[in-house]
């Protein structure tokens, strides 16, 4: 029960927590080219579109490094026997996190925010450039952190204590899993911060018909395209590397029940095949595409979960090793679908983009403004797919989940943990969203009325900005 | 020195620099809704921290990472054992950390009050919680064999808790006024100045208090050692400088004050690191540092950047080091024209 609790409540404030980091990873690279743009042209348009978009990086990080916290103090609430037990392994590249990334983010973050007019520009423009390379820094260290959690290298068991203890630090910054992952992440960040951005974007040029935002309509897409297809490639070699390590994830990815020996079919859609429906009715196959997408050949072996269930139970002893099979299928569907989906979008903008049209078309524009929910969908599903493929296991092969949690807390204790974070997080979306609606909405000349920041005055004040 | 030791000295740094830098601005915090008498003087108290709490409060994550990559045993005991005390310090620290974006963000009273009242709250009841957990370390907990804590949410309450989690929050206080003091001018500074004095004085009792229980209290001999001397001199220099009117110098005594107390939980409790009221069940560097290779990698690590951590942190403090007075409003705040009520 405890242990069910637990991971309910890792996987809401996980969830959540990864609305807001893609927004601060993407947006932090897209306003630093802005500010960029700027500093070379001069164009005060682009200063106003620099802090039109700033903000909107600002009012998410502050929601974004508050729900991050929550994930820390989790590891040694909810999970004290996994922290304990791998603690010298996994703490590594969360301390190294802080030290070394959430340090510069934050430090240069309050300079950015304060510097206007108080730094010369080149100073002030570095800044907002590291606290972009500082949020895909500290991206890589909880990829690191994640995928020795998804395959466990650098690592050896003391044969006598049974305590594992790290041995190579470097093997988990090499970990193949960390690579892909990692770079999918930050791909799905740009994904993520673009869509945004375009959706700022286009609602502005529909409803106020400033063609200021033209310019970061245009810079989205051209982020954007490229983005979302290497992110469809780079996810789809993930896929293949993922199959080799934790072959039930991508078996239970498609319901594949038995091993399929080579020309395997995909199935867009079925009915049925709840997890232990091992008949459902499968809709429009296509020939191999399984194969070719799960290892990259045509004649690739599938294998099923019942023979890797036999398997499992040969090597680790009696116990269900199958992750749920239905949330599998459907958040592999779910995030490829509307991967699609913002592919195709990504095009049509790019077409238009290309004959100058972008501005004039209203139905692109509405079809953009709400495309922004996409992205968050295709992300809760990536993540509900490496995650919840992982189990029964905490650490694949290595510990179960249950073998993770903290013995002694108690339900009561872990429900009110609960309640008590869901209704923050809830009242805490709430004002976000309304802020970050508010401003997108609101007109470019709110954002600056001065020019003030080309020159430092000797003797000002800082500015009062909260 | 065994490396467990090196990195638990490490480790008392980071808690020393958190509640050194993120002391002040928690001051500030809870100060901001006393001293000021009208919005633009709170404002302006907001801004003296605004450039630096966020990076200040990273000191906070890196001292808890470092327990978890360092001492993962302790890090395992302490947090499942402090369960419902660290849920109430999540929440604070979340309605902190969007308080300071999101208050001037929208030009309504009720709702600038409710993050007001958010971080005044808050910013009190962090240094509480965290000197509560301090505190319990040292006084003792009901530990298992496992190390596990074995009673409920009101055994953490213990009296000797409690007058860390006061002292920790009066510190915090002190530093706060001694912080306006140093960045602001005119009436504001005026009461803040006064401020610090009053502060300083009741800071010198509660920390005498607080060292007496710490070593006399708890049964560690007589002789105080040396964290517990430096932390009461550092506060009454805190008060004498202060009413002398040499506000960089009390500032800098109110900080050797807050660092020699925070440096008293872990010299009273070395080589344990979580007390166990059944002295065997103790959590101690030994029986909780992570092997040698995970250390030697930190040390490294650490070596390396946490010099650079320092240079840069510290030329924020040197670009941001002028006075606050006049009202002047941000391009990046939203409408808010305070001037006309607010001249008086």
């Amino acid at each position: 029960m405890a242990e069910d609790l637990a991971r309910w409540q890792f996987a809401i404030t996980s969830i959540y927590h990864f609305l807001f980091v893609p927004i601060t990873i993407g947006l932090a690279f897209l306003v630093a080219l802005l500010q960029t743009s700027w500093y070379r042209h001069e164009d005060p348009v682009k200063l106003r579109l620099t802090k039109f978009f700033g903000v909107l990086l600002l009012i998410n990080v502050a929601i974004g490094v508050v729900t991050g916290l929550v994930q820390e103090f989790e590891f040694g609430m909810n999970w004290s026997k996994y922290s304990q037990e791998v603690g010298n392994i996994f703490g590594g590249p969360l301390a190294m996190e802080g030290l070394l990334a959430f340090f510069l983010e934050s430090t240069f973050l309050g300079v950015w925010i304060f510097g206007w007019g108080r730094l010369s520009k080149r100073v002030h423009l570095a800044c907002i450039w590291a606290v972009s390379a500082a949020t895909m820094l500290s991206a890589a260290f909880i990829m690191a952190a994640n995928s020795w959690m998804q395959h466990p290298v650098g690592y050896s068991t003391n044969p006598v204590t049974g305590q594992h203890q790290l041995t190579d630090i470097f093997a988990l910054f090499t970990n193949p899993v960390f690579v892909w992952s990692y770079v999918h992440v930050l791909l799905a960040s740009l994904v993520t911060a673009t869509l945004v951005m375009l959706a700022a974007s286009a609602w502005q040029l529909r409803k106020r018909g400033n063609e200021a935002f033209v310019a970061t309509a245009r810079l989205a897409i051209v982020v954007l395209v490229p983005a979302i297809i290497l992110s469809l490639f780079v996810g789809s070699e993930l896929g293949v590397i993922e199959g080799k390590y934790q072959p039930m994830k991508i078996a239970a990815a498609e319901a594949q029940w038995n091993t399929c020996a080579s020309h395997c079919s995909f199935s867009l859609f079925q009915i049925g095949g709840g997890s232990n429906d091992q008949t459902p009715t499968q809709i429009i196959q296509i020939p191999s595409l399984l194969s070719i997408l799960g290892t990259n050949s045509i004649n690739g072996t599938i294998e099923g979960l019942n023979q890797l269930q036999a398997q499992d139970v040969a090597t680790y002893g009696p116990g269900n090793y199958i992750p749920n099979v239905f949330i599998q299928y459907w958040s592999m569907r779910i995030m490829a679908y509307l991967a699609m989906l913002i592919l195709a979008l990504s095009v049509w903008g790019a077409w238009l983009a290309h004959r100058r049209r972008l501005a004039q078309s209203k139905v692109f524009l509405w079809v953009a403004t709400w495309a922004v929910v996409l992205p968050f969908l295709v992300n809760t599903a990536g993540w509900m797919l490496a995650e919840n493929g992982r189990q029964p296991w905490i650490v694949q092969n290595l510990m179960l989940t249950k073998n993770g949690v903290t013995p002694r807390v108690s339900s009561l204790e872990v429900w009110i943990s609960i309640i008590a974070f869901v209704g923050i997080f809830a009242v805490m979306g709430l004002v976000d969203a309304f802020l970050m609606i508010k401003f997108s909405r609101r007109a470019l000349e709110d954002t600056s009325e001065t020019n003030e920041l080309d020159h430092v005055e000797d003797g000002d004040l800082p500015e009062l900005v909260y | 020195m065994t490396l467990g030791t090196l990195w638990l000295l490490i480790d008392v740094v980071f808690w020393v620099g958190f509640f050194v830098l993120e002391g002040f601005d928690f001051g500030v915090g809870i100060l901001h809704s006393f001293v000021s008498k009208n919005d633009v003087e709170r404002r302006i108290c907001v801004n003296t921290i605004g450039p630096v709490w966020d990076g200040n409060e990273v000191w906070l994550i890196v001292a808890g990472a470092v327990i978890f990559a360092a001492f993962p045993l302790w890090y395992a005991s302490m947090f499942s054992a402090l369960y419902l005390a660290l849920v109430v310090l999540l929440l604070a620290l979340i309605v902190r950390g969007v308080a300071f974006e999101y208050t001037r963000k929208v030009d309504d009273e009720r709702w600038q009050g409710a993050f007001r009242w958010g971080l005044t709250i808050s910013s009190a009841l962090i240094p509480l919680l965290i000197g509560v957990g301090l505190g319990d370390l040292l006084h003792g907990l009901p530990l298992n064999g496992a190390h596990q804590y074995t009673g409920n949410f009101f055994g953490l309450l213990t009296p000797f808790g409690l007058m860390s989690g006061v002292t920790m929050l009066a510190l915090s206080v002190l530093m706060g006024a001694d912080y306006l003091a140093l960045k602001t001018d005119g009436e504001l500074h005026a009461r803040a100045a006064k401020l610090s004095v009053r502060a300083a004085w009741v800071c010198a009792v509660i920390v005498w208090g607080f060292v007496t229980w710490a070593h006399l209290g708890l049964g560690k001999g007589f002789v105080p050692n040396v964290a517990e001397v430096v932390a009461l001199l550092g506060v009454v220099a805190a008060a004498l400088f202060a009413s002398a009117g040499s506000e960089g110098w009390a500032f800098t005594a109110a900080t050797v004050g807050v660092a020699g107390t925070v440096a008293t939980f872990f010299a009273e409790m070395y080589p344990k690191v979580m007390v166990s009221t059944n002295p065997a069940n103790s959590v101690t560097v030994a029986n909780s540092a992570s092997p040698s290779y995970t250390l030697k990698v930190m040390t490294v690590v650490a070596l390396v950047f946490f010099p650079v951590v320092l240079v840069y942190q510290t030329w924020t403090y040197v670009v941001f080091r002028r006075r606050l007075s006049g009202p002047r409003l941000s391009a990046n705040a939203p409408a808010v024209d305070p001037a006309p009520s607010a001249q008086g």
